[in-house]
């Protein structure tokens, strides 16, 4: 295991080093729930009404942007040829690196939707449970987003063709996020059973990203 | 320890790169891939290492560690370098050596001075040359002892002096009783290295 | 013991995974499979204009139904099918699953979009509006994202053989995840419209109606058997055409080599 600690570090740095992706995506993030306001007027009520929906589509957009490099850089580099010789099963070593991008994107991302919530006048109830979900639900991203980005490691022009693979997975997480956020501002169900279900899908792509990351990584190294 | 390759068969697409290849390479013995362009070296070597599946035949480490897959107990240096630039020498050699296990300080000390890359350590990877970058790709090979190597043109970019640095390398881990599979176009200058000759085609073919 | 006997002694499986024998047996098969097709869905289509009641509802906009019903049962189905066809390449690596796998996306994506086509088309006299976000709607067009995904990726990625393990890998992710939308699907309608639950069923189906619909959902399989196995068959021309043009291009360079040599 503790090749797979060493090369979740070692993603970490080479994050806190290069920097840049990270701040795109923030930057991203900001710019798109900018836009709402200014695209539908600045009738408060209607934004407070969306903003859950804005805040979760767009954090799913930015997300999107810094799919491609979860495993691009290793590829060009032949660092992921040398990962897949280690004692590590490729699995967990693309486990690893879909942590490594949830803990330097996801977990950022996340944090900003508050901010961003102030501009779209959210409901002050809302924010606890808004923060609680992207933080449940943002591994999904991160884990299905490893299988896009494998599945279109080697495509030339691999970024839209990810887009389209990617976001229509990324439905359910999307709905119960929602579904959270409004339940707790007065929606007609609970939040804690969409909150259970967002978690438990965050869980199964735990499962089933890394493994079918791994089967398309192993397929395009060959 | 004993490398056995028997009736290799290796299909790229639709065409069959390597066809019933069978060698051997015994503990202490450095066995080199000759051949033209094209002929399947790298292909052979990649297999080796467990890169690319193979449509025929069998790849076994007669002797080696039975609880450990064949690539676990080999290194691959291929074309790339699989360095960071962002990362210092150093910094890229202890991740190597910690990912691939069994990494010290100790050895990683070891494997900076065996490719005389001390006064480089704290330099990050992006700064260096050609030559250096190879020198600290190779430097791997020591950081974490591993019984095989697999050598797919090693000496790309380097100079004289630096093959010289490679060739005691190499020979230190044929006296310890390792195995190389190299392909190269510069002799190493072993005194036990022998050649194979693949990729022949015969005529019709 | 003699050849046919060990043929016999192979399952149906293992008989028809020889392309071969595939398209000895398909050549044989397609003009009953079409011309049963052809003949089941002009017999419900007579069924449906002069047989069928019209709805007290629905008026004449209820006949849209013959066809987007089995529409709609053959789009799943599709998807079901790459699904097991991308589990027999990976697991078994059998060449003649893949053919099968990319030759259903394309049909099963027409037939999704000829569910959501027709669905709006019956939607606008019923709803006033060609396009609600219905439950069933809105999986369906996910549905179709997910066919134009496969396609697209089987386009992108130059390499035959990995495009043919990269569609298996997305089809299979897409089977576990299909169900997951689904299912959030159709809470995200009863959430968000509860007021407005479009009830697609509607009353139970007369007799008078479900026959026509039975066989022209049969017809329409048909169809869809003969176009899968028709585009199967063209897959497999193509594949030992590339074959045949390759053997051409290693003997052109053989006789240079000779040549040069000589």
């Amino acid at each position: 295991m503790s090749a797979f600690w060493t090369l979740l570090k070692r993603d970490l740095l080479l994050q806190v080093r290069e920097g840049g992706a990270v701040g795109t995506a923030l930057g991203f993030y900001l710019v798109v729930v900018t836009m709402m306001p200014l695209g539908l007027g600045p009738d408060l009520n209607l934004l407070s009404r969306i903003a859950p929906g804005v805040l979760w589509i767009a954090l799913l957009l930015s997300a999107l942007l810094s799919l491609p490099r979860i495993f691009e850089a290793d590829d060009e580099d032949g660092s992921l040829e040398v990962i897949a010789t280690g004692d590590l099963p490729l699995e967990l070593a693309t486990a690893a690196k879909a942590l490594a991008h949830w803990i330097s994107t996801g977990i950022p991302l996340a944090l900003l939707a508050p901010v961003l919530g102030l501009l779209l006048n959210l409901e002050l109830s809302a924010y606890p449970v808004l923060v609680a979900t992207m933080f449940a639900g943002t591994p999904a991203i991160s884990f299905l987003g490893a299988v896009g980005a494998a599945l279109t490691l080697r495509v030339r022009r691999g970024g839209l063709l990810l887009a389209l693979l990617v976001l229509p997975l990324y439905i359910p997480t999307l709905i119960f996020g929602i579904a959270a956020i409004s339940a707790a501002t007065g929606g007609p169900s609970g939040v804690q059973a969409s909150f259970l279900i967002l978690s438990a899908i965050s869980l199964f792509s735990l499962v089933l990203g890394p493994v079918a990351a791994a089967a398309a990584i192993r397929f395009q190294t060959q | 320890m004993r490398l056995a390759v028997e009736n290799l068969i290796v299909d790229r697409g639709a065409r069959r790169i390597v066809d019933g290849l069978s060698f051997t390479v015994e503990a202490g013995e450095a066995l080199v891939l000759v051949g033209p362009n094209g002929a399947g070296k790298t292909t052979v070597i990649r297999t080796v290492a467990g890169l690319i599946g193979a449509a025929g035949g069998t790849i076994a480490l007669e002797g080696g560690d039975a609880e450990r897959e064949l690539p676990a107990q080999a290194h691959y240096i291929g074309h790339l370098n699989a360095l960071k630039p962002s990362l210092t020498v150093e910094e890229n050699l202890r991740f190597w050596a910690e990912y691939l296990g069994a990494g010290t300080q100790a050895s990683i000390d070891e494997a900076l001075l065996a490719f005389d890359l001390e006064p480089l350590a704290m330099i990050p990877a992006g700064y260096l040359s050609a030559g250096q970058k190879r020198r600290a790709c190779l430097a791997r090979l020591i950081a974490t002892p591993r019984p095989l190597w697999l050598l797919d043109e090693p000496t790309v970019s380097l100079d004289a002096a630096s093959v010289r640095l490679l060739a005691n390398c190499v020979g230190q881990h044929l006296e310890g009783g390792g195995l190389v599979l190299a392909a190269t176009h510069i002799p190493l200058g072993l005194a036990s290295e022998r050649r194979l000759e693949i990729g022949v085609r015969s005529a019709a073919a | 013991m003699t050849p046919s006997d060990v043929t016999s002694q192979q399952s149906l499986t293992q008989r028809l995974a020889n392309p071969t024998r595939f398209m000895q047996l398909s050549g044989t098969l397609m003009p009953w499979l079409a011309g049963a097709a052809a003949a089941l869905i002009l017999y419900a289509l007579y069924l449906a204009f002069f047989v069928a009641p019209e709805d007290y509802q629905q008026g004449q906009t209820v006949k849209i139904m013959f066809i987007h019903v089995p529409a709609a049962w053959l789009a799943m189905m599709g998807y079901a099918l790459i699904a097991i066809s991308s589990f027999g390449y990976l697991v078994f690596r059998h060449p003649l699953a893949d053919v099968s796998a990319k030759a259903a996306a394309p049909i099963g994506a027409a037939f999704t979009f000829l569910a959501l086509a027709t669905g709006s088309l019956w939607g606008k006299p019923m709803w006033g509006t060609y396009w609600v976000w219905d439950a069933r709607l809105t999986s369906m067009l996910i549905l179709l994202f997910l066919y134009f995904g496969l396609i697209a990726l089987r386009s992108a990625v130059e390499d035959e053989a990995l495009a043919g393990k990269l569609c298996a890998v997305l089809g299979l992710v897409g089977v576990t995840i299909l169900p997951i939308i689904k299912f959030s699907v159709d809470w995200w309608n009863t959430l968000h419209q509860p007021a407005s639950v479009i009830r697609m069923d509607g009353p139970t189906i007369h007799p008078d109606l479900l026959w026509p619909l039975l066989v022209s959902a049969i017809g329409f399989s048909l169809l869809f058997f003969a176009l899968h196995a028709k585009g199967m068959r063209n897959e497999i021309l193509r594949r030992r055409l590339r074959s045949l043009t390759i053997a051409e291009v290693d003997r052109a360079r053989g006789a240079s080599a000779a040549a040069a040599a000589g």
